[in-house]
This record gives structure tokens, sequence and C-alpha cells, in this order.
């Protein structure tokens, strides 16, 4: 993923990773010899310039070459390993495809780097009862595509959902643009298989609804590879609707954009996706992608509506009649389907489109939506002050935002001011009565923020159950706890 | 009639007024190893496995909504308040819980009132639970106080969020066995403007089941998929569909469904409002097999197409009754209260498919004597009981309700 356009080496960034187990460095040779006698030969990756591909993930600005990367095909062949680690005390990060954006697939230079992409088949689909049962490396986007052909997909659908994995997403709870309607993952997993470090393979639910006992898939879910290493899923697959559009809406304030969005909610329509941008991400994707939006409004909502032809006029009339009252400067029904793709080209290149111009960090807290023109006002103030730009692009309906910050790499200092600018963002959004991440994750990249989120009673909690799984911390330890005051048991 | 939820709980009833006093009273049962059972609303129902407790604790001054924003979806209350006063505050707004929570007493032959920390401690979820999730999706945030006696928040109240472990998902449907909830954020739905109901008479179970999912496979929402064999409120078997939404909408989709579903029949449209709304409240309640009171009840959690075969396989059992209900991937089953009331063979049905069986009535002493809730693999139950030793170390939550050493 390419989203500094170019690598300052000497980058130096804030935050830390915990100094390497120099024993475990010293064993270097024994441990992938170890690996070697568990897994094929091509699955086993040693070379400098080989692991050097596994260093980071979206979040580009850290990096550390792993101890070794393993690439196993088989659950057993997962559990082999993680038994080996376990009895080696050598760390394991799992991997996906590597398209994190907290830095939840960075390695460790003492860690395994066990990727699971190469298990990626579709391995049971019943359309009857609406599931399919994958494997966990698969993209997100190969399982829609292995159930179109019956008119059916799978419902969440992040932006990079041509590369990322059901096992990333599943880590990640990730969402997308669609799941104001249709939910997260979690909403949408069924069950999955998982192994722990010491080997032991664990199934989780099945294809029917509901936990016997307690709700360990809710647990998983989200849960960032600390837990065990996820190998296959059963998801939900839905029908299609038979139709979508989405009308397209200008206002000349951020205020009146909010208003207009709770406005529709509060008369009971929940649209399939609500969409929104300001100014200078509007300016930079209408620039890349030739959408049409308008670029005289300081707010643009997309808003899409499902159904038939006869419910989605149904729709949208009672949407634009709602919109009206807010006097908007742009009204734009789509009426066809190249006018729909566009719309949403511009929408879903946005990352891609301003990636081009600037350097961003992308950042993902959540807030009350009624808080949406105080927190939107604050984070220009804050980027302001630190004298860097900043573009929003978010999910308006349950208001997850997305502030790229932008700065440049190449300016000594720029990367550290952008950091903090997103800190201080993001604790804007706990203070709203918000939270640090709804998409993306803690990973690396809120970790020191957790606090302040949670209490310590808050956190410990969290550290205990996790502990259940993973008593040693061997499991991706690097993520989401501050690393002072972990509680090991 | 009334089951006593277990025979050996003591008299003591503490009625904390506050989190702070609640989290003070677990401290020092902690202490004193002292085991505690949780009402509610003192539904005094008896599911699962009766619980050796010292003393209850009641949620009873534990009440109030703290949040309702109808413009951001999303209520809180304490765990004391009401079900009933939560729904009453929602429909002025014109929205609900979206996952259509029981009235439970029917069944139950209990009395009292369900509370927002019983609705989420239990995590049941009525028809709707197949278009819009269950308790648990629904769930954005708890606050609950720990075995140790500290107050611990998780979640929020925002619909998204992935920031640390989902300790939300954990608290729903855990019985109680993992700490005093003392605050629960809902998201909530609009309530649809129209509601449609299509029946087909004189299916089989497994047409039936069939044609819940050829309609639950098309994309036309729909929002209640229930069978019912003959017997249950009618003469003839009835094939329900429930179709929500704005009435054009509906409209259109009823049409649809009508000519899909052709093959299996007619699909007549239930004309009378009330009574298509009591029919599917019946549904929600297990109203069917409320009566009679002494016979065991179980629900069955499978694959919707396996739902008529594990019934097959258990049909024989002393004067079963059953109806599905999530397109036949639950089964309501009543059965006399006999022997293991079919425990073995109802497990043994479902395991070729995949599934859990839970006990739902049945006498204590029948309960005691077997597992209510569906036996865990063995992984799976160590992984259980670490996580009720990493919340609860002394045990003293309800200790055995759901499994005997959690
Ligand atoms: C351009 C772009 C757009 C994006 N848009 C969205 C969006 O719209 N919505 C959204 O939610 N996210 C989005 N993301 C973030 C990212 O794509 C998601 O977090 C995704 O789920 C990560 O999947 P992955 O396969 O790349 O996982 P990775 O990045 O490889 O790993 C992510 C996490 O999962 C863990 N993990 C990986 N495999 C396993 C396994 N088998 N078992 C256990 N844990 C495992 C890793 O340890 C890590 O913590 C976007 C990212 C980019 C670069
Ligand atoms: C067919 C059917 C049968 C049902 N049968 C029962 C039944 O037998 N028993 C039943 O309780 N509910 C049952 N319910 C659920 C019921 O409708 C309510 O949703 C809820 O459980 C009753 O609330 P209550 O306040 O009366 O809970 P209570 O009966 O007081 O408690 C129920 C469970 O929740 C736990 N609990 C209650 N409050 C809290 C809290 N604040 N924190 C943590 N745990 C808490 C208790 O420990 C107990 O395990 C049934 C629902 C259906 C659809």
């Amino acid at each position: 993923m390419v989203l500094s356009r170019a690598r300052r080496e000497d980058a130096v960034t804030t935050i830390a990773f915990p100094a390497p187990d120099a024993a475990v460095l010293g064993r270097r040779e024994a441990i992938i010899a170890g690996l070697a006698r568990l897994l094929p030969a091509e699955a086993v990756i040693t070379s400098e310039d080989e692991r050097r591909a596994f260093e980071t993930d979206a979040l580009t600005a850290y990096r550390q070459v792993p101890l070794a990367v393993v690439l196993p095909s088989t659950t057993e062949e997962v559990a082999a390993v993680l038994r080996f680690c376990h009895a080696e005390g050598v760390k394991v990060v799992p991997r996906g495809a590597g398209t994190s954006l907290a830095g939840g697939a960075i390695p460790q230079e003492d860690a395994v780097v066990l990727g699971i992409a190469k298990m990626n088949r579709v391995l049971d689909i019943d359309f009857v009862n609406r599931t399919a049962r994958v494997q966990a490396g698969i993209t997100n986007l190969a399982i829609s595509q292995a159930v179109a052909h019956e008119g059916f997909f799978y419902a969440p659908d992040p932006s990079s959902q041509l590369a990322c994995t059901i096992a990333g997403n599943i880590a990640m709870n990730s969402g997308g643009a669609h799941c104001l309607k249709y939910g997260v993952t979690t909403n949408n997993l069924l069950g999955v298989t998982m192994v722990l470090l010491d080997g032991t393979v664990v199934e989780i639910g099945g294809a029917h609804l509901d936990a016997p006992g307690y709700d360990m898939l809710g647990l998983v879910c989200g849960s960032e590879g600390q837990l065990g290493v996820i190998t296959e899923a059963t998801v939900r697959i839905l029908r299609q609707a038979e139709g979508a559009r989405p009308a397209l809406m200008g206002f000349d304030s951020v205020e009146t954009a909010g208003a207009c969005v709770a406005a529709i909610i509060g008369a009971g329509i929940i649209p399939v996706a609500l969409e929104f941008m300001d100014r200078p991400a509007i300016k930079v994707c209408e620039a890349f992608a030739h959408a049409g939006y308008p670029l005289d409004v300081e707010a643009l909502l997309i808003i899409e509506v499902e159904g038939s032809e006869a419910e989605i006029e149904d729709a949208l009339k009672r949407i634009v009649a709602i919109a009206e009252r807010f006097s908007p400067k742009a009204l734009r029904v789509s009426r066809s389907e190249a006018e729909s793709a566009a719309i949403w080209k511009g929408r879903k290149s946005a990352f891609g489109a301003m990636g081009r111009i600037a350097d961003y960090l992308c950042m993902d807290g959540t807030i009350p939506t009624g808080q949406l023109p105080h927190v939107l006002k604050r984070i220009s103030e804050i980027c302001t002050g630190y004298g860097l730009g900043v573009a929003n692009i978010f999910h308006a309906g349950d208001g997850n935002l997305h502030p790229l910050v932008l700065y440049d790499i190449n300016k000594p200092g720029e990367l550290e001011k952008a950091e903090a600018a997103g800190a201080d963002i993001l604790k804007l959004c706990v203070e709203v009565g918000g939270c640090l991440t709804g998409e993306h994750g803690v990973g690396i990249e809120k970790r020191d923020l957790m606090r302040h989120q949670y209490s310590e009673v808050d956190l410990v909690q969290q550290m205990r159950i996790r502990g259940v799984f993973d008593p040693a911390w061997l499991l991706n330890p690097a993520k989401v706890f501050p690393l002072d005051g972990r509680v090991v048991q | 009639m009334t089951l006593p939820r277990s025979a050996t709980i003591s008299d003591t009833v503490l009625t904390p007024e506050n989190e702070q006093e609640a989290a003070a009273l677990v401290a020092a049962c902690a202490a004193a190893a002292r085991p505690l059972a949780i009402r509610g609303g003192g539904t005094k129902a008896a599911v699962g496995r009766p619980v050796n407790a010292e003393a209850t604790l009641s949620t009873k001054a534990l009440t109030g909504i703290t949040l309702y924003e109808p413009a951001e979806l999303v209520i809180a209350a304490r765990a004391g308040t009401p079900l009933a006063e939560i729904e009453r505050t929602l429909a002025e707004r014109g929205q609900m819980l979206p996952f259509e929570p029981a009235d439970a007493r029917a069944l139950l032959g209990s009395e009292g009132e369900a509370t927002v920390g019983g609705l989420a401690a239990t995590n049941l979820s009525g028809p709707r639970r197949i278009m819009a999730g269950a308790c648990r999706d629904a769930m954005i945030g708890v606050r609950f106080v720990n075995g140790r006696g500290e107050v611990v928040k998780s979640g929020g109240r925002v619909m998204k969020n992935v920031t640390g472990l989902d300790l939300v998902k954990l608290a729903a449907g855990s019985w109680g066995t993992l700490g005093l909830l003392t605050e629960v954020t809902f998201k909530v739905q609009p309530k649809a403007e129209r509601l449609a109901t299509l029946v087909i008479e004189g299916l089989d179970d497994a047409r039936g089941v069939e044609a819940l999912n050829a309609a639950l496979g098309s994309p036309f929402e729909i929002t209640g998929a229930a069978h019912l064999p003959a017997g249950l409120g009618g003469e003839r078997a009835r094939t329900v569909l429930r179709i929500e939404g704005f009435s054009p909408s509906v409209d259109y989709r009823v049409g649809e469904l009508r000519h899909l579903l052709a093959p299996y029949g007619p699909a007549e449209r239930i004309v009378d409002a009330g009574e298509a709304r009591r029919l599917w409240q019946d549904v929600r309640d297990v109203r069917f097999l409320a009566e009679p009171q002494a016979h065991a009840v179980w629900r069955l959690s499978t694959v919707p197409t396996a739902g008529p075969r594990v019934v097959a396989a258990v049909a024989g059992l002393a004067e079963a009754r059953f109806f599905y209900d999530w397109g036949g991937g639950l089964v309501w089953l009543s059965v006399r209260a006999e022997g293991d009331c079919g425990a073995t063979m109802i497990r043994e049905a479902l395991a070729p498919h995949g599934g859990h069986a839970t006990l739902w009535r049945a006498p204590a002493d029948i309960r005691a004597a077997l597992q209510p809730f569906q036996p865990l693999a063995a992984p799976l139950m160590r992984l259980s009981e670490g996580v009720k030793r990493a919340v609860d170390p002394a045990g003293i939550f309800e200790p055995g309700r759901m499994y005997a050493g959690i």
C-alpha cells in the first residue's frame, strides 16, 4: 500500500517497540532450522531481501525486519509452527495482507511472521442457508466474487477489500461504507477455527446462530491477532439488493450537513451508506475521479439507498424532501449506473487520491454524531496549530471519522507533528464521548493512547482475559496494550 | 405455576443503591468467598443449573435511562431499568430495540418485569434476529462490577468501536456468571411504518422450512420467518413470513414474494394488523408451548434447513410439540419432563449439523442432574473456565449457573 510518496530513511518516529530479546536473536539459526523441519522449504522465508517485504504494513512510517517469515498452507501447519514457537519462547506476529493502517501487522525483530495468505480457498458455500466457509487468507472481495453468480455477497466492504484478508478483517473487526445497514465484521461472522499459541485448535461457533456458552466469537473479533491465529471462518452471505443508487448533496456548512443526517435518521430512514466529505477532500477526490462533485460547498454527503427501482425512487424522494429543508447548495440524484459508479469512484479512491498530493496519517476515531460540527471545527484548529493540513472523509451515519492529517515526510519534523496532531484528534474523540478507533484497530498506532479511553482497571481486566489465551504474551505482543503496566500471569 | 429458581438460595437480598455500593458489596462478598445470585426483575424464572448462592444481589434500585439520543440511534440505561420502560420511551420517538426481546412470563409461568441487565445477560433475541441481529449485536457498551469488586467499562455509546477487547460481547449471554452489569447501552432502530404477514397453509415441516429459506435468500428483506406445525394455534400448519418497511416497499415485496413462493401454495396476507402483531408476539414469546407448564422446553439453534431433520430424529420423545423460528434455525421443543427430558437424543441429533440445545424450562431436580446448557468441547471449556477466573477469580457470581466450574 502506497500511503507515503517517498520514504525518508531517517524518519524519527515516536512509538517505541520493545527491545528485541537478544537470546532469541542469538538462536536465529536454530529457530529457522526448527521451522524448516515443520514446513515445506518454500514456506519458510529467511533471506534478508525477502523478509524485508514483510517489514511494515500500511502504517509505513514504522518498519522492523522479522526474524523469519512462514507461510503455512493448512491449519495443521499453523498449529505445528505455533507449538514450536511456544516451546522456544519465540514471538509470533500473525499477518494477512498487511493493509493494517494501525500497524497491527508490523513485525518485531525477534518475532516470526506467520502469514496466512496461502490459505485462500473457499471451502464450502451453502446458498440455501446463506453461509460460506473459507480459509482465512482469502481476500474480502474474493468471498463476494465466489458467491456473486447466485446474486449473493459478503456485506462488510472495507475500501481495501481487493487486498485485505478475512483473517485481518476479523482481527480488526473491519467495517466499510455499507456497514450502516449491514453491520461490521462481528455482525456477519458465524464461526472460526483458531489455533492457540500452544497449538490447540479451537472451533468457535459454526453455521448456526448464537453461542452455547460465552460469546468467544465476539471476543475474538477485533482482538488484533493476540488471542490466536484464525485459519478458517464461516461468514454470513446475503442476497444482493435488486439495485442501489446514491444521491449527492452539498451544503455550505458542516453544521447543516450534520443536521440533515440527523433529520434523515430521525425520520426512520436508514440508508445503506451515508458518507461525508469536507471541502479539502472534495477538491482532491474530484480532481482524481471527475465524479461531478460540487466544488463550492463546505460539506458533501453521499447517501445511497437500495431496493427495486420503485423502492429506490420512493426512498430518494423522502430523502430529497428532508434535504431540501436544509437548503442544499447542490443536490443530484444519480440517474444511471455510470453516474452512480462515478460518485462512488470519488469516495472509494479518496485515500489513494490524497496519497498522490501529500503524505498523510489516516485517523479513525468515532464520535457521537451530534458532536460533528464541534469536532470538525476542533480538528481543523488542531491541525492548523501544528501547521498541517487536514481533509475529512468519513462514515457520517455512525460517526466514524477518518481525518487525513496531511504532512510532507521529506520535511524534518513533519511526521512527528502529524503524529502529535493525530493523537490530539483521537483524544478529542474520546473527550466528546467517542472512541479511539472505529474500524482500523489499535495496533501500535494507538497503543499508547489507550489510557485516554480506559481506566487502569478496564485495561487490566482486558489483559487478564488476553492472558487466558496466550499466557506468555508471545502473540503480537507489541500491540494494543501500553508497554508499561502489563499484567502477565 | 412458579418454579423456584433454586431451593438453596438464601433469603438475603442485597439491594445496592448505586454502582459504588454494588462494587463495595461485591468486594466484601469476594473477600468472604460468599457466592451471589443476581436478580434483575426477579422473574424467579429458572433457566440453567440451580445455583448455590448465599445471597442475592438485586438490581431493583439501579434504575433509570441515562442517555437517549434518537437521532444517534442510541439508548443507555442502568441494569435494573424495566425493559417495559425502555420500550415505552423508544416508542414515543418511533423507535425500538432491533432484536425484538421476548416476554418470557407466559412460557415460564413467572411474574415480575424483565430488566435491561437480565436482557443483556441472557442475550435473547426474537424473530427479527435474522434481519436485525441478536441482542449482542445491538449491545454497544456495558459497565459491570467484576468479581474483584471493580467497576469495569467496555465499549461505549458509539456505533463503531474496536478499541481493545470487546468485553461487551462477553457480557452478553453470560447469565450473571461474569459479574454484575450496572449499565447497558444499546443501538436502536426506527420502527417500520408498515408490517405485512404472509401465510402459506398446509406445508409439512421440511417444505415449510424450504419455503422460508427461499424467501430469506431473496432480496426482499424478511424480518420474521417461522413455521408452525398443525395444532399450534391453528388447525393446519402455517408457514409465516413478515415484511416491514415503508408502505410502497412493503406492497412491492409482498407481491414479489407471493410470486416467488407460488410453488409452495398461495401466500395469503393477514389483513387484520392486530392479528398479525399478535401472531409474531406469540412466536417471540413461545406462547404455543406455554401449556402444559409441567412439560420441559428446549431451545435448539442449528443450521436452518437442518431444523426439520433434527426434529424428525427426536419427534418420538413423549408428547413432543415444536415449532420453528429463524427460518428453521431456531427450534422450540416441548417434551414431557421425565428422565433426561431427551437431552441425549436431542444433542445426538444436533451433532451432525452443528448447533446447540438449551434446556429452557424444567423442574430444578432435572436441571441439577443434567447439563441444561450445551456441553462445550474441551478446548472451549478450558478457555471459558479461564475467562471466568480472569473476571471472577473467587467464583462468586452465579457459580455453576451455566456449567459446573463456571
Ligand atoms: C487503502 C486502505 C483502505 C482501507 N479501508 C478500510 C475500510 O474501509 N474499513 C476498514 O475497516 N479498514 C480499512 N483499511 C484497513 C485494513 O485494510 C483492515 O484493517 C484489514 O482488515 C486488514 O486486513 P489484512 O489482511 O491486510 O490484515 P493485516 O494488516 O495483515 O493484519 C491486521 C491485523 O490482523 C492480525 N491478523 C492477520 N491475520 C491473522 C490471523 N490469521 N489470525 C489472527 N490475527 C490475524 C494481524 O496480526 C494484525 O493485527 C484500509 C486500509 C487501506 C490501506
Ligand atoms: C422463551 C423465553 C424464556 C425465557 N426464560 C427466561 C428465564 O427462565 N429466566 C430468565 O432469567 N430469563 C428468561 N428469559 C429472558 C427474559 O425475557 C428477560 O430477557 C430477562 O432474562 C429477564 O430479566 P430479569 O431482569 O427478570 O432477569 P432475572 O431473571 O433476574 O435474571 C436472568 C439472568 O440474568 C442475570 N442477570 C440479571 N441482571 C443482571 C445484571 N444486572 N448483571 C448481570 N447479570 C444479570 C441473572 O444472573 C440471571 O442469570 C426468557 C426469554 C424467552 C424468550
